[in-house]
């Protein structure tokens, strides 16, 4: 470890010259002379391997590569026989000597909802105008960390903001300066969903805050360059110019680069995706990106679960992640995705090579591993023609190596940058290892030298003692020293070694000082014990199977559609037949197909229903399960955002809603500001990725919201508009104001500034879309009504709606619906004359009347909150049922797909042990669209199938522990559980 | 249905409109009330049909058949198709100490300090809360008014829910300690970097020793009184003799079982465990050391996300089973959600237990488990006429319709702000 400072060494030849530079410190020399590598197995490229092959390199580039190469007479000729060439890794996602902005410490009390620059986007965390190259320093040190583990190039860049601007591709050239080093300077531009941490601006606070952001300023900069605007932007301008370079995406998770991929759809640009490691879990959806990923290789390390106590913390969805991840890279590469490897996310490049062995060892191949390392990332940067192979032309960035390069036996030599050496293990390095009988003063002891040849270990004994021996050998010097027990009396010996290993002699020095020479002399040559690395072999690995989704209780394929008769069922229709006796339902092709008595049909599979009851699925009108987000907060207005572009089909509450009898919910935005975003309204498919569990063809909805959540009362927040309902009344008036005017101008047919959000309230206004307000005392619900008056459109639904009761004639009049609490109050100062009896005199007053959840808890018993109008307020069983089923299904415009029991409409269908209004019934079955997604059955085979997968892993990371490896404390990624309050 | 709708609203009539204020107190019962035909339940696992249920001077004075030749004393009520139920206990419920969560002026439920049992709820109460009123048509009639926060958060008393002030409203003062144990894992600082979700919590020895020294210097108090007082040594010495229960929250397994053996290990006799997500883990320890629980409340999520999806629903039946005395709370819920008390027991029926033990766990038992079984919380002679007649099953939300409650043998108002409010919008759209 001594020599850890030459370990760089170079040529001898002189620094490359810079032609047109004076020279004042000597003469001006220039080295045109060649390096020939020959004898040597090269990889041109991963594909494209010749044997004995010869590269042929001059003035860091390379010449020649190929088997019959005429090597000039000005060369210096370097044997590599029995070792291999290989073009050296890229890593395009590196922050390599780029300083990282540090998180700014808040001084303002209040959020800051403005940019602080001048002559940039309205939004802080655009930045396309950074680049990386400005806060460009080389960095030694780091270079020597990436060299040693076996890169020769980086592109390395800001890793901040939402558009992060340009990277710098740089060779990692510890000898020459930046001049030579810095292969461009303006190589890709990056891009994500987070924001800036030093930037300071509210907007965005959500990832589909961030997703509409990008929308509007892709549509911003068209509008830009078409010369519309009157005021010079900076970063627009510099977005425009960016626009032909490879545009990189952090996208760090599955879903995240299918939200990423579809905001580049929009707009023409194919990203390349930054993944996050679970891309395997949804492999047909990321293929069908079509984009080029770059994975980082940060597989987990097991949980520490030797305690059980601690080991429950676990869940079975953090247990297989960290079984499945390391197949990562091998699925994506047999599902023909293209992928580059990167660093990133790595605590240290040294973990690289180790990362890599586990992800061959679970099935990557090793050309697939090479291509990620070398041509894959050149490609992506547009750069094929300068790095990533050891074609003509070629920076001259190569390894040398003692074999396979992605075996764990192999050493590498050197890695070889724009043509200079870096020596990371010494070739000439003799190798030692083997038996010897070492001769000292005539006694001969036995002397074992095994272990890596750079850095060997050995065992010495003498007869049947054993002594403690302490070995070296570097540069061909080999040191020995041990103690004899008794007295400590040290022996020490040093000498130099050469080729031929079978004699070794050198320098002794005894205990007592003296001199004397030791004689060692090879009787037995060294064999790796170790099982010869064959490359990919998982048969020994245990791999579980990934689940729809990937969670405890997800399926083992998808389920199907069945053709299903229920027979003798109590049929709670939700029409105006009523509550049916004795009846039987057969769903076909996921619809409701016949309603009858004695239906008899072959073939096809019957349930018994006696005693039970069967019903349309619940529909929630307000819901924020299965989201990754609720609000957007940065601004008192965001109908930009979209509830579709954060819809979490993976929520275990999906799962439980479906236990309840949900089928169907409207998930909506918080209650963060006066106009909200758009919701995404949702049939519960467990399994199905997050696009299929939206309603085709959806209804549009937008969320508005009143009272203490808009003003901000309820935390400390005080600079942002509004503050009382009287301002809410305003953001309105002026919104609508504005919208009908942006829609004039559309329609006239004169330019104008594409505005995400003034769309959507022109939707609104030309009654396209539809408004679900958040709302709680009935001056506010009032002004919201004649605020639609004034605009001439309808409020759609009034949801909480808790003095809905006070106002019910005028919402009659208005033409408004309902959905509330049954029986929520006093969590906030304007629920003080909140009553569980507003369902039912809203709807005596012939108010169209929902009972919702907004609460992952009460929406999986919605049926009970349906049951609670009963007592409160004396409706009948039948009208009580309607609140949760047909009355949101009319909400929410889909009354004529589902909500009850009619022959044509969807088969959303739950079958019940007992009258569903009632506390002590249970859902049995809960069938969306012909597919039984719960059944209680099928619920306890889950149970026991979670207990056995938990205890295989837990028996598997307990191994992996007692075999050495690192571990990481059991935690519980718990989700956080959502309410129109979270932020 | 019908005539129950009739019922109601002929009776709401019969109440004043004007008034938006707090319900009067009932005056004290001046003449005997005999309550005939109804199915009395009595909240210890029996049942009677067609029964008859007298008391006078608020005690119970007669419980049995109707069938039973004996004079009907004072006012009779025609208990036919009808059900009574002792009145439904709220164990652990800061209810009276905070009325409107947002509304920090309002909030009197977590005082300053780590380890206070000197601070009682009583004070505190407020008697005229127009949450605690509303819990009153649903049944719920007493409550174990508990402090919230810290290690030890405070001492609390049970109080009966119709009195003019706190002191009418106590029915035992100062009963019970309340001990939050410490956990295991905790919530990652997320805006410190940390994950979200839960992490280990690397203080849990710490904090636990905590809790055993603060003991051992109040036993060590204790034997020396003669010295200034110690606020808080001294009010722990009720714990100490027995003469106050204290109410541990846990909910781990591991956590229950340390907090078990080591209270055990300090002596402390009344011991309550609290919360209990994981009791049925460790129903032998519990039982052999005679550890009641107040288990959390039904409604709930499952805690581990590979958990049953209904282990919060059926968890009292699994205690139960285990043979362990089982009461319901719901302290970690908003105040208002506590008149849904029956519908948590209820939900346990739906898992199987029966319907009369499901009773047990939010009347007989409980009063057994808060030390008030001398006289409430079952239907029985000798005891307060703290009880309700519902129109049907009291259990379940369909048919949970309260036509009388008393409270010590008074007739108490089922009115409410909330029904006022009601009937004067009916009255509104009625009269146009």
């Amino acid at each position: 470890m001594k020599f850890l400072g030459l370990c760089l060494l170079w040529c001898s030849s002189t620094l490359f010259a810079q032609d047109y530079f004076p020279e004042n410190e000597g003469v001006k020399a220039t080295n045109k002379n060649f390096t020939a590598f020959t004898n040597a197995k090269i990889y041109i490229t991963p594909e494209e391997v010749i044997q004995n092959g010869t590269l042929l390199i001059q003035n860091g580039k390379v010449i020649k590569s190929g088997t019959s190469i005429s090597i000039p007479t000005n060369s210096v000729i370097i044997d590599l026989k029995g070792k291999s060439i290989y073009p050296s890794f890229i890593d395009i996602y590196s922050t390599f000597g780029v300083e990282q902005p540090k998180k700014s410490p808040s001084t303002r009390r209040a959020a800051q909802y403005n940019p602080s620059r001048e002559g940039f986007y309205w939004n802080d965390h655009i930045m396309p105008e950074n680049s990386a190259n400005t806060k460009f320093k080389f960095d030694a040190k780091k270079a020597k960390e990436l060299v040693d583990v076996g890169f020769g190039v980086v592109n390395s860049h800001i890793q901040d903001g939402i558009v992060r601007g340009t990277g710098i591709l740089v060779a990692l050239n510890s000898t020459d300066n930046d001049a030579r080093r810095i292969l461009d300077d303006q190589s890709a531009q990056y891009l994500s969903f987070s924001k800036s941490v030093q930037k300071k601006q509210a907007y965005p606070t959500s990832l589909m805050g961030s997703m509409a952001l990008l929308r509007q300023m892709y549509s911003d900069a068209k509008w830009y360059s078409q010369g519309n605007a009157t005021t010079k932007d900076q970063s627009l301008e510099a977005l425009l110019k960016n626009k032909t370079k490879v545009q990189i995406f952090e996208a760090k998770d599955k879903d995240n680069a299918l939200r990423a991929d579809k905001i580049g759809d929009a707009y023409g640009i194919q990203y390349t995706i930054l993944g996050g490691g679970n891309e395997y879990e949804n492999i047909e959806d990321i293929k069908a990106t079509n984009a080029t990923y770059i994975l980082p290789i940060n597989f987990p390390d097991a949980y520490d679960v030797s305690n059980p106590y601690q080991a429950k913390y676990v869940t079975l969805r953090d247990m297989r992640n960290w079984n499945q991840a390391p197949s990562n890279p091998k699925i994506l590469a047999e599902n023909g995705v293209l992928f580059s490897l990167t660093t990133h996310t790595l605590k240290s490049p040294s973990l690289f090579k180790k990362k890599l062995a586990k992800a061959i060892k679970h099935g990557l191949s090793k050309t697939a591993a090479l291509k990620a390392l070398t041509t894959t990332p050149a490609e992506i940067l547009g750069k094929s023609n300068i790095i990533g192979s050891l074609k003509t032309g070629r920076q001259a960035n190569f390894l040398i190596t003692s074999g396979d390069l992605f075996d764990t036996n192999t050493t590498l030599y050197e890695n070889w940058v724009q043509g200079r050496k870096n020596v990371i293990n010494d070739i000439t390095l003799n190798d030692i290892r083997g038996t010897y009988d070492l001769d000292i003063g005539g006694l001969i002891y036995e002397l074992k030298i095994k272990g890596n040849p750079s850095k060997p270990s050995a065992e010495l004994k003498q007869d049947t003692t054993k002594f403690k021996v302490k070995i070296t050998h570097t540069n061909n010097w080999l040191t020995l020293s041990f103690a004899e027990h008794k007295e400590n009396k040290q022996y020490r010996m040093t000498g130099i070694t050469h080729s031929n290993t079978n004699t070794i002699s050198g320098k002794l020095v005894l205990p007592n000082g003296k001199e004397s020479a030791f004689k060692a002399i090879k009787i037995v040559n060294y064999k790796d014990s170790k099982e010869e690395n064959k490359g990919a072999n998982t048969s020994n690995l245990t791999i579980v199977p990934i689940t729809f989704p990937n969670v405890g209780y997800g399926f083992n394929s998808k389920p199907k559609k069945e053709t299903t008769l229920f027979k003798n069922a109590t049929v709670w229709t939700g029409e105006n037949e009523g509550i049916l006796e004795n009846t039987d339902v057969l769903i076909k092709d996921g619809k409701i197909s016949k309603i009858g008595k004695n239906l008899n049909f072959k073939g096809v599979k019957t349930i018994d229903a006696t005693g039970k009851h069967l019903t349309a699925g619940i529909i929630d009108e307000h819901t924020h399960i299965a989201a990754v987000a609720i609000n957007e907060a940065g601004h008192n207005s965001t109908a930009e955002v979209k509830m579709e572009d954060v819809v979490d089909s993976e929520d275990i509450n999906i799962y439980y809603n479906l236990a309840g009898g949900v089928t169907s919910a409207q998930l909506l935005h918080g209650s963060a500001n006066p106009i909200g975003g758009r919701s995404a309204i949702l049939k519960l498919k467990w399994g199905e990725t997050a696009d299929k569990l939206i309603y085709n063809n959806s209804p549009k909805f937008i969320k508005f919201a009143l009272g203490e959540n808009v003003k901000q009362s309820n935390w400390q927040s005080f600079s942002r508009f509004p503050q009382t309902r009287m301002g809410v009344e305003q953001v309105f008036m002026n919104y609508f104001q504005r919208g009908k005017e942006y829609d004039a101008l559309k329609k006239s047919g004169q330019p104008y500034r594409y505005d995400e959000e003034m769309e959507v309230i022109a939707e609104i206004l030309n009654g396209e879309r539809f408004i679900s307000c958040h709302s709680y005392v009935q001056s506010e619900i009032n002004m919201l009504m004649k605020v639609a008056d004034k605009f001439d459109f309808t409020v759609n639904t009034f949801t909480h709606i808790l003095e809905g009761y006070k106002v019910a004639d005028k919402m009659k009049e208005h033409g408004v619906g309902a959905s509330t609490f049954s029986d929520w109050w006093a969590y906030k100062y304007e629920v003080n004359d909140a009553i569980p009896y507003n369902a039912a005199i809203m709807q005596s007053q012939g108010i169209t009347v929902a009972i919702n959840s907004d609460d992952a808890e009460m929406s999986r018993r919605l049926n009970q909150e349906a049951g609670k109008t009963v007592k409160y307020g004396g409706m009948t069983e039948l009208e009580a049922w309607k609140m949760v089923t047909i009355n949101p299904a009319k909400l929410l415009h889909i009354d004529h797909r589902v909500g009850s029991i009619k022959e044509g409409k969807d088969a959303d269908i739950v079958l019940w042990n007992d009258n569903p209004l009632s506390v002590y019934a249970k859902a049995e079955k809960t069938i969306i669209e012909g597919v039984t997604y719960f059944d209680l059955q099928t619920d306890l085979q889950y149970r026991k199938a979670i207990q056995k997968e938990r205890n295989l892993l837990i028996g598997l990371m307990l191994q992996e522990k007692a075999g050495g490896a690192k571990t990481q404390e059991p935690k519980q990624t718990k989700k956080e559980h959502h309410h129109c309050d979270s932020l | 249905m019908k005539k129950y709708t009739t019922i109601i609203c002929a009776l709401f009539l019969s109440f004043s409109l004007t008034s938006l204020a707090q319900q009067t107190p009932a005056p004290k019962q001046s003449e005997t009330i005999s309550i005939e035909g109804a199915t009395a339940h009595l909240g210890n696992g029996k049942i009677i049909e067609n029964s008859l249920i007298m008391f006078e001077d608020g005690i119970l004075t007669f419980v049995g058949s109707a069938t039973q030749k004996i004079a009907r004393k004072g006012t009779l009520i025609n208990g036919k198709n009808k059900h009574v139920y002792p009145g439904f206990i709220a164990p652990s419920k800061a209810l009276g100490l905070i009325e409107v969560n947002a509304v920090r002026a309002s909030n009197d439920q977590d005082e300053i300090g780590e380890i206070i049992p000197h601070v009682r709820s009583l004070i505190a109460y407020n008697a005229e809360s127009k949450l605690v009123e509303s819990m009153r048509p649903n049944g719920v009639l007493i409550g174990q008014i508990t402090p919230n926060g810290g290690r030890i958060s405070g001492t609390s008393s049970i109080v009966q829910f119709d009195a003019w002030n706190w002191e009418d409203a106590a029915i035992k003062v100062d009963d019970g300690i309340h001990l939050n144990w410490p956990t295991t894992f905790r919530k990652g600082k997320w805006w410190l970097g940390e994950s979200k979700g839960f992490l280990p919590n690397k203080k849990y020895n710490k904090q636990v020793d905590e809790v055993i020294s603060f003991i051992r210097n109040s036993i060590a108090y204790g034997k020396n009184i003669a010295k200034e007082i110690n606020p808080a040594f001294s009010a722990f010495q009720g714990v100490l003799n027995g003469s106050q229960k204290l109410y541990v929250y846990a909910n781990g397994e591991k956590e229950i079982i340390d907090a078990i053996t080591k209270l055990k290990k300090e002596n402390i006799v009344e011991v309550v465990l609290v919360g209990g997500y994981e009791a049925h883990k460790t129903s032998s320890l519990l039982k052999d050391n005679k550890i009641p629980v107040l288990v959390q409340f039904t409604h709930n999520l499952p805690f581990f996300e590979d958990d049953d999806y209904d282990l919060p629903y059926k968890l009292p039946k699994i205690l139960v089973d285990a043979g362990l005395l089982v009461g319901i709370q719901n302290g970690a819920a908003s105040n208002f959600q506590t008149r849904n008390l029956p519908f948590y027991a209820g939900q346990a029926v739906g898992q199987g237990l029966d319907k009369e033990i499901a009773l047990q766990l939010i009347s007989g038992n409980t009063a057994k488990i808060l030390g008030i079984d001398a006289m409430y919380g079952t239907i029985a002679v000798g005891k307060s006429a703290t009880l309700f007649i519902s129109s049907g099953d009291a259990l379940d939300m369909r048919t949970n319709q309260l036509s009388h409650a008393f409270i010590d043998g008074r007739n108490i108002s089922l009115e409410t702000h909330q029904t006022e409010l009601w009937k004067r919008y009916m009255k509104k759209y009625n009269g146009k």
